[in-house]
């Protein structure tokens, strides 16, 4: 079998983007298709040729395997890769590939059809002996039946209504007593909030954690596994945070999650790249409480961490091993170089509950440029060669535009390291870096995450956001050494925009040397920096700070002792908004002898937002659902606002009356614009 | 030291004073500073001559004969604003509440006449009772004294007003007749008649913060141009704001250095333009990518949002940018955005500061408010603004420039030394729909032959090429090269001579 000449990519965004330049390097033509959104899309614009397949909507677009097919006899592509989402785990599509004799980038239909199904699959994984959570399978008759079963299992175990959901109609118990004492409970809540009584039981998981084994296999039966990667950093089923390898898994536990990986692999026939989802218990520290979730047939979103720390380029792979090539490597081969984290950089607002924020990116600027497959700026594991170990996948540019109709993802940040400490470093270095505007975006989060003591201890499970952000997110805290340095770096950033404001001409006489005197205040508090001749001090301590900045400067690197930090500077009206670090510092700065003045304003009480119904994003007010003097329940419809040509129905987040609108349907409102006020 | 020194110190001491501590502790307590302490955050650091320290009022009835104080509630003289000259007054709410006597007029009268003969800025900082009512008639000859002079100096010297206490009756008329005002949010508050009198006259229950307050005049009266939290952000930002300005009408603008490559590219420019006319875009981007570090300084950013006004740099020197925006109202022309630009582009033209003009507008607002309310006459101030300047216009059309309001926005007919075009500019009469509906009007009921005439009118004239090939655009450019190609025209335009005729004055339909 030879090689492709051209392939297609029935996909859009970073992961075509992925693919084409892999492909590039091996030499294969590439054929982007793309929607009337992604018609200035870059994937577009980097494939040799692309095909307009349909409108925005994915359903009438990128979903229609017609229309891909079509497109592939169009140009003459000789094999489609999927990416993730869309067509890549749809059996069917493949099925018409292969009628259509087009080669598929993929594991094959049988494969997908097999692990498509949730309870076949896991059927599947029991055969193959795979772990699977240990449960009573079906309903239970009675209490003397479900203590027989618990002791069985083993507890903590989880009985469960059979049409329960949402938390209801689930009890925890942990010995015979909670059995006895809740089980017959439970069968009434399931009758009694589903009409249905059937209670079955299940092992209750402790400290779940997401790890997953990435499998690769040819066409001739030869199958490995690439080691792991740990996913438990997720918002809402949503992955945030990945690494590889995970700190929870031993050697021991590597081998014993492969081995069971493989064997289900071989039990479909699988090739191709896939990977097999498992949830563990973080409790059981033997590592053996490990149980099959799902299998992905298909490319996964974080596959980078993997290629960071083996050197295998998994799209290569899937484009050999789907052209017939054998697999090159064995599992002897595959090794754990260093450490990869990955952060997902999501177009939604975590200092607004997480908001998913579409439109343009005004500016965008990552740390690195974006990642390619040319040995001069990536290396074979995939990390630029001057970013220190940072890779950046994207699929957008300045002036692209994020839009409602697909995957909120901006960018996935990957950087790698000898060691976890030395990656996490490194991201929340690049996240420093990473230049967003234009929308709401989640790099400070990130940093924040990444700076977190409980995640640099590996001590995660699926409920990290829930339980560290629980009442949500306003930024990462900052010590009292970034303060005082950031104070000082303010100091020399007011000097140099003084200095540079008096060398305007039509001066009187020579101009005064600026002022050299700076009160900031930052954090709630004051602090006194001198500028002298070759020594900044922060209240009498001298700060050592290495930077250079030119007045205009919108990102900043400094070097302040040992430490290095970069900063994003935007001028306020008294000062500057330092971000850096997980978390945006408005830092007011005045010369000392005006701060002494500025003593005697008076601090304005910051309206309570609780009681406003503030519009989030630009738009038009539609429609007012309520009247002034109305009483609204939590959750009823305020109002209606359109932007980008997408209604927002606002909400009310408590029970209150409506003590006055301050604006009228057909209004166009900007940001922060107060809609309403509550009583 | 000798006796006269030390008698000197004395008075100068008491008159550093002002109204007493006590009234200063007052003063401070409503979070203002006092009239010496704000002249010190506006002007550079010992940079301040004060003039008439000792003058003192002449009034004799109902007591006054015993009540003096050095400076007679006003605090007059010259420093500098990084460096550059400039010629302030600031009232002295601790002196009989800043209230305006004669002699309080002839100090402010004073430095105006210096900032004229001198060709510097006069900035006034407003925080007066009123009329010295003890006066009587001699106080309001001393307003109309500083009105007569405020118009003298108007277009000569720019003039900016700073609103930091009461600012009421006829003492508005100064403030309002300089070039600028900014207020002091929940402090100041600007009327000509107060909520007491309009409670008896008119029956009407308002409070003086929604009848004249910061945010009243500077989002629905236009009467001021920007509000700020307190004393020291306002006098920050008026020391920001200062440097953009000339000094005179014989000055020309400043100049500061710069770092910003005058010829960067911006290539997130060529895809600002939405795909779809109808969507909206921010025309910020466009103004803060092509200016020098992204500095913009709006004016009036909360009134009439729907055309953009404000200051910039090109190269270091100061420009005046005016621009459609089609985030409000699709950058419609009304009567509150024709005169809010109208203004702004007369004080350009007065002071030699170029214009940048940013075009996308789908015309006149219709409507019987806006035709009742005199669109024609207030329309006809921006058209009138545009086609009587002579300092450089240059033009860019980003999209829609439709109709006579094409003709209004700086447009090549009007003396646009240069006027560019976006590829993206539809330079046309009106939208394809309306034209069609018009053209075809008998064809109304056919939606297909709408239709198509419809996409034939857009493929005729949805474009800037069929403007171009007139010669109406000088050139049509790429959106990435726009900073370019305004810094590369400005530079040529800088020896533009260009003149009038000769008149007294012209006859803007006010």
């Amino acid at each position: 079998m030879t090689m492709f000449k051209k392939i297609l990519i029935a996909n859009r965004g970073e992961i075509a983007c992925r693919v084409i330049k892999t492909a590039r390097r091996m030499g294969i033509a590439t054929v982007a298709v793309y929607s009337d959104a992604d018609a200035r899309a870059p994937f577009v614009q980097m494939a040799d040729e692309a095909v307009h397949i349909g409108p925005a909507p994915a359903a009438e677009s990128y979903l229609l395997a017609d229309k891909i097919i079509a497109a592939c006899k169009q140009t003459g592509a000789e094999a489609v890769h999927p990416g993730y989402g869309f067509l890549s785990e749809r059996a069917s599509f493949v099925e018409a590939l292969d009628d259509a004799g087009i080669a598929f980038i993929g594991p094959p239909a049988s494969a997908i059809a097999a692990m498509g199904d949730k309870i076949e699959s896991k059927k599947l994984a029991e055969q193959a002996g795979v772990n699977v959570v240990p449960g009573s399978g079906g309903a239970i008759a009675d209490t003397a039946e479900a203590l027989e079963w618990a002791n069985r299992i083993g507890y903590p175990v989880m009985m469960k209504a059979s049409a329960g959901g949402g938390g209801k109609g689930m009890r925890l118990a942990w010995n015979d007593q909670d059995v006895k004492d809740g089980f017959e409970a439970t069968q009434r809540e399931g009758l009694n909030s589903f009409g249905d009584e059937r209670v079955f039981i299940e092992k209750f998981i402790e400290d779940p954690r997401h790890i997953e084994i990435q499998v690769l296999g040819d066409k001739h039966g030869n199958l490995i596994y690439l080691n792991e990667r740990e996913c438990s950093i997720q918002r809402r089923h949503q992955k945030v945070v990945e690494e590889a390898p995970s700190p929870f898994v031993s050697p021991e536990m590597r081998r014993k999650m492969g081995e069971q990986s493989i064997a289900l692999a071989r039990a479909v026939d699988y090739h191709s790249a896939g990977t097999v989802e498992l949830i563990v218990s973080g409790a059981d520290k033997t590592g053996d409480s490990f149980f099959f979730l799902e299998m992905n047939t298909r490319l996964q979103v974080e596959h980078p961490v993997t290629e960071a720390i083996t050197g295998v380029d998994l799209v290569e792979q899937m484009i050999r091993i789907a052209a017939g090539e054998r697999l090159e490597m064995t599992q002897d081969d595959v090794k754990i170089d260093g450490w990869a984290i990955e952060n997902r950089v999501y177009a939604e607002d975590p200092y607004r509950g997480f908001l998913p924020s579409i439109g343009r990116l005004v500016h965008y600027d990552p740390p690195v440029e974006p990642w390619a497959s040319d040995a001069e700026t990536y290396d074979g594991r995939g990390v630029h060669v001057d970013g220190g170990g940072i890779r950046i996948d994207d699929g957008v540019r300045e002036g692209g535009e994020v839009s409602m109709f697909y995957d909120p993802m901006i960018a996935k940040l990957v950087t790698w390291g000898e060691t976890r400490d030395a990656a996490a470093d490194l991201q929340v270095q690049a996240l420093d870096a990473f230049r967003i505007k234009g929308l709401g975006h989640n790099v400070d989060f990130l940093s924040a995450i990444m700076q977190h003591p409980r995640f640099r201890s590996g001590n995660l499970t699926t409920g990290f956001i829930a339980e560290e952000y629980s009442e949500g997110f306003a930024g990462a805290a900052a010590s009292d050494h970034l303060l005082r340095n950031l104070a000082a770096i303010a100091g020399v950033i007011a000097t140099a925009d003084e200095d540079r404001a008096g060398r305007i001409d039509q001066a009187l006489a020579d101009r005064a040397t600026p002022t050299g005197d700076w009160t900031v205040r930052l954090g709630g508090r004051d602090y006194a920096i001198v500028m002298e001749e070759d020594a900044i001090t922060v209240d009498g301590v001298e700060i050592p700070i290495m930077m250079e900045y030119t007045p205009g400067d919108r990102m900043i690197e400094v070097e302040v002792g040992d430490d290095s930090l970069t900063l994003q500077l935007a001028p306020t009206r008294t000062g500057y908004r330092m971000t850096t670090r997980g978390a945006a510092h408005e830092a007011r700065v005045l010369p000392t002898r005006i701060a002494a003045l500025a003593e005697h304003m008076i601090e304005k009480v910051p309206l309570d937002l609780s009681r406003l119904l503030i519009c989030p994003m630009p738009g038009l007010l539609v429609k007012l659902h309520v009247e002034e003097g109305e009483t609204v329940q939590s959750g009823q419809p305020l109002a209606t606002v359109e932007a980008m040509k997408m209604e927002n129905i606002l909400r009310a987040e408590k029970e209150g009356v409506i003590a006055s609108i301050k604006a009228g349907e057909g209004d166009s409102l900007a940001v922060d614009e107060i809609i309403l006020e509550l009583e | 030291m000798s006796a006269n020194i030390a008698e000197l110190e004395r008075r100068r001491a008491a008159a550093r004073m002002g109204g007493g501590q006590n009234r200063i502790d007052a003063q401070h307590a409503k979070g203002k500073l006092t009239a010496r302490e704000r002249l010190d955050v506006l002007l550079d650091e010992g940079s301040f001559e004060e003039y008439d320290q000792f003058v003192e009022h002449d009034a004799v009835d109902f007591g006054m004969a015993d009540q003096k104080f050095y400076g007679d509630g006003v605090v007059t003289g010259s420093g500098t604003i990084n460096g550059r000259l400039v010629y302030v007054f600031s009232q002295d709410f601790t002196v009989f509440g800043g209230s305006l006597s004669k002699r309080h007029a002839e100090k402010i009268c004073k430095v105006m006449d210096m900032a004229l003969r001198n060709g510097a800025p006069v900035i006034g900082l407003n925080d007066s009772g009123g009329a010295r009512i003890q006066e009587g008639v001699a106080s309001l000859g001393g307003y109309a004294e500083v009105f007569q002079r405020n118009v003298l100096a108007s277009g000569v010297v720019p003039q900016i007003s700073l609103i930091m206490g009461p600012c009421a009756g006829g003492a508005v008329y100064s403030p309002a007749m300089t070039d600028f005002i900014f207020m002091v949010k929940d402090s100041s508050y600007m009327f000509v008649t107060g909520p007491d009198v309009v409670k008896t006259v008119t029956n009407e229950v308002v409070t003086q913060e929604e009848l004249g307050g910061a945010v009243t005049h500077t989002t629905k009266t236009s009467v001021a141009d920007l509000a700020f939290e307190n004393d020291i952000e306002t006098l920050l930002q008026t020391r920001r704001f200062f440097d953009y300005l000339p000094l005179s009408n014989r000055e020309g603008v400043p100049e500061r250095p710069t770092d910003d490559a005058w010829d960067r590219v911006e290539e997130s420019l060529d895809t600002l333009i939405p795909d779809n006319a109808n969507q909206p875009y921010d025309m910020h981007e466009v103004i803060t990518k092509v200016l020098d570090e992204g500095d913009f300084f709006e004016v009036q950013p909360a009134h009439a949002g729907n055309i953009l006004c404000g200051f910039g740099r090109v190269e270091g020197r100061t420009v005046g940018i005016v621009a459609n925006q089609p985030m409000v109202l699709a950058g419609v022309l009304d009567i509150n955005s024709s005169k809010k630009a109208a203004r702004f582009v007369r004080f350009c033209d007065a002071f030699d500061i170029p214009i940048l003009t940013f075009v996308d507008v789908p015309g006149f607002l219709p409507g019987t408010g806006q035709e009742h309310n005199g669109i024609i006459k207030h329309g006809a101030k921006l058209l009138f603004a545009y086609a009587e300047a002579t300092v450089p216009k240059i033009t860019v059309i980003t999209r829609k420039a439709y109709g006579g309001a094409y003709d209004v926005m700086a447009s090549k007919h009007l003396r646009g030394d240069l006027n560019y075009a976006w590829p993206t500019a539809e330079i046309a009469v009106m939208g394809a729909k309306g034209a069609v509906e018009i053209i075809f009007r008998q064809d109304r009921d056919d939606p297909e032959k709408i239709a198509e005439k419809t996409k034939e009118y857009e493929d005729r004239f949805a474009n800037p090429f069929v403007a171009a090939s007139r010669g109406y655009i000088d050139e049509v450019i790429y959106p990435r090269n726009t900073r370019r190609r305004i810094a590369q025209g400005l530079r040529k335009l800088r020896g533009k001579a260009l003149e009038n005729p000769w008149k007294k004055h012209d006859n803007i339909p006010l």
